[in-house]
């Protein structure tokens, strides 16, 4: 028991002194250096109402559905 | 009703940071000292409500002997400072005459039509969604809420997103009238982040629960090689996780942008399926972008699933959704800006096509006892303003 608590105790220690040398990661992409990622083409839906269409088109023929990072959800697929 | 994903919020935000140079943040840094420097460049400021924009659609499907067409229309309204809201109307006029209908049933028409109405609300960097939608066709009708929160973190390189939808459906046939009922659960958590001043990245999880009727009062299974009535299970409970990239690989001026998609579905109906899709974007000149994608989806097949069940077992079906299948799809998107018009609509003209094949592994065609597989030709026509 007491060996365990000491194992425990070094181990602390050892990642306190890890942790010491380190500063919080601050955001590394400012936003003046965002402008390619602003562009449209960045977009991961562009067209809102194609995009919908689309998907209806895959939950009414696949099993697969959901995680599209949309709502969804309220169609008749019967 | 489809929202503005947690993507797009700091894409907005961007956008506005981008007029700010960085000798602004500087000043401001030397001004207020480290601190103010981090929060210039991180979450001191507002995300900004999305564009007002207004869509009109054409689109059209057909394949395996289904045809679907119709208008759809979406606009988008700020109203307040804070709060943007949004309609749609989207048209489905269906001509059915695919491989379950032709036969057992008589080919058929009909139409759904679908209302969705939304608002946005942002404070600081986070924004809130809500959204309620109704579908209508004669044989089902279905309505839904969705409320969605999305809030920006690490100086507006993350965003975070979680949501729930419910959804309320009442289910019936030509034959019988509204007969039964189903409900609609699903929640969703997402992360987006920007990984370097080129790319970014997104995971999604989304789990939905559905219970009540959920077959199809039109199809039969099979059994010992008679049609029987199909029997399904009332509850069925999902989960998928979807892994997005997509990276600038333009040379200098030149913007282009590859984004490649997977996700992973399973459900507790032992389904598990695996759909892949990679793009290619590119301006030509000032006017014109082109894109082009392929996509593939492979699944196996439900528990229940039998093209001729050999034994009797409760659910049983012959639904080909839950068969062992693929998929590819392969297709292209061309935007023509069109430029201004009145001084303030900014017009778009857009026009996509996908073909898709679907081949079945087994489910057969009974008439033929042949293996089945379609085609499919989709295309959606629009035109698009921002004002």
């Amino acid at each position: 028991m007491g060996s365990q608590r000491r194992a425990l105790a070094v181990v602390a220690l050892g990642l306190a002194s890890l942790l010491a040398g380190c500063a919080a990661p601050e955001p590394w992409v400012k936003p003046y250096e965002r402008e390619r990622l602003a562009d449209p083409i960045m977009r991961l839906s562009r067209d809102a109402l194609a995009d919908k269409h689309r998907e209806h088109i895959y939950d009414v023929r696949e099993s697969a559905r959901g995680a599209t990072g949309v709502q969804g959800g309220g169609c008749g697929c019967n | 009703m489809v929202a503005t994903s947690g993507s797009s919020i700091w894409m907005r935000r961007l956008r506005r940071a981008l007029a700010r140079r960085p000798h602004h943040l500087m000043r401001a840094g030397r001004a207020l000292g480290v601190v103010g420097g981090v929060m210039a460049a991180g979450g001191a400021y507002a995300i900004d409500l999305p564009e007002d924009r207004a869509d009109a659609m054409y689109h059209f499907y057909d394949g395996g002997g289904t045809r679907a067409d119709g208008p759809a229309l979406l606009i988008r309204k700020k109203v307040a400072d804070r709060l943007s809201i949004s309609g749609s109307y989207f048209i489905d006029s269906v001509s059915n005459a695919s491989i379950d209908v032709v036969t057992t049933a008589s080919p058929y028409k009909e139409k759904r039509t679908e209302y969705s109405l939304g608002a946005d609300y942002v404070y600081r960097d986070a924004q809130v969604s809500l959204s309620g939608t109704t579908s209508d066709e004669p044989d089902y009708k279905a309505n839904s809420v969705s409320l969605d929160v999305s809030q920006e973190v690490f100086g507006g390189m993350t965003t975070i997103s979680l949501g729930a939808s419910r959804g309320a459906d009442h289910v019936g046939s030509r034959y019988e009238g509204m007969f039964d009922r189903a409900q609609h659960w699903r929640y969703r958590f997402g992360v987006t982040q920007i990984l370097t001043p080129r790319w970014l990245m997104s995971a999604n999880l989304e789990a939905i629960s559905d219970n009540g009727y959920l077959g199809n009062p039109y199809r039969v299974a099979q059994v010992f090689g008679t049609l029987v009535q199909e029997r399904y299970p009332r509850t069925r409970s999902s989960r998928a996780l979807k892994l997005r990239a997509v990276g600038d690989i333009g040379q200098g001026e030149q913007r282009a942008a590859l984004r490649a998609e997977y996700r992973y579905f399973w459900d507790n109906w032992e389904i598990k399926a695996h759909t892949l899709e990679v793009g290619y974007t590119r301006y030509f000149g000032a006017e014109w972008l082109g894109e082009a994608f392929v996509r593939y989806n492979t699944q196996k097949q439900a528990l229940f699933y039998s093209d001729n069940a050999q034994s009797e077992t409760l659910y049983v079906s012959r639904n080909k959704q839950l068969s062992d299948f693929n998929d590819v799809g392969i297709g292209a998107k061309a935007t023509y800006s069109a430029g201004k018009i009145a001084d303030k609509f900014d017009v778009k003209w857009n026009a996509q096509y996908q073909f898709m094949r679907f081949r079945y592994k087994n489910f057969t065609d009974i008439r033929t006892h042949g293996l089945y597989s379609f085609d499919a030709n989709i295309l959606e026509l629009f035109v698009s303003a921002t004002f």
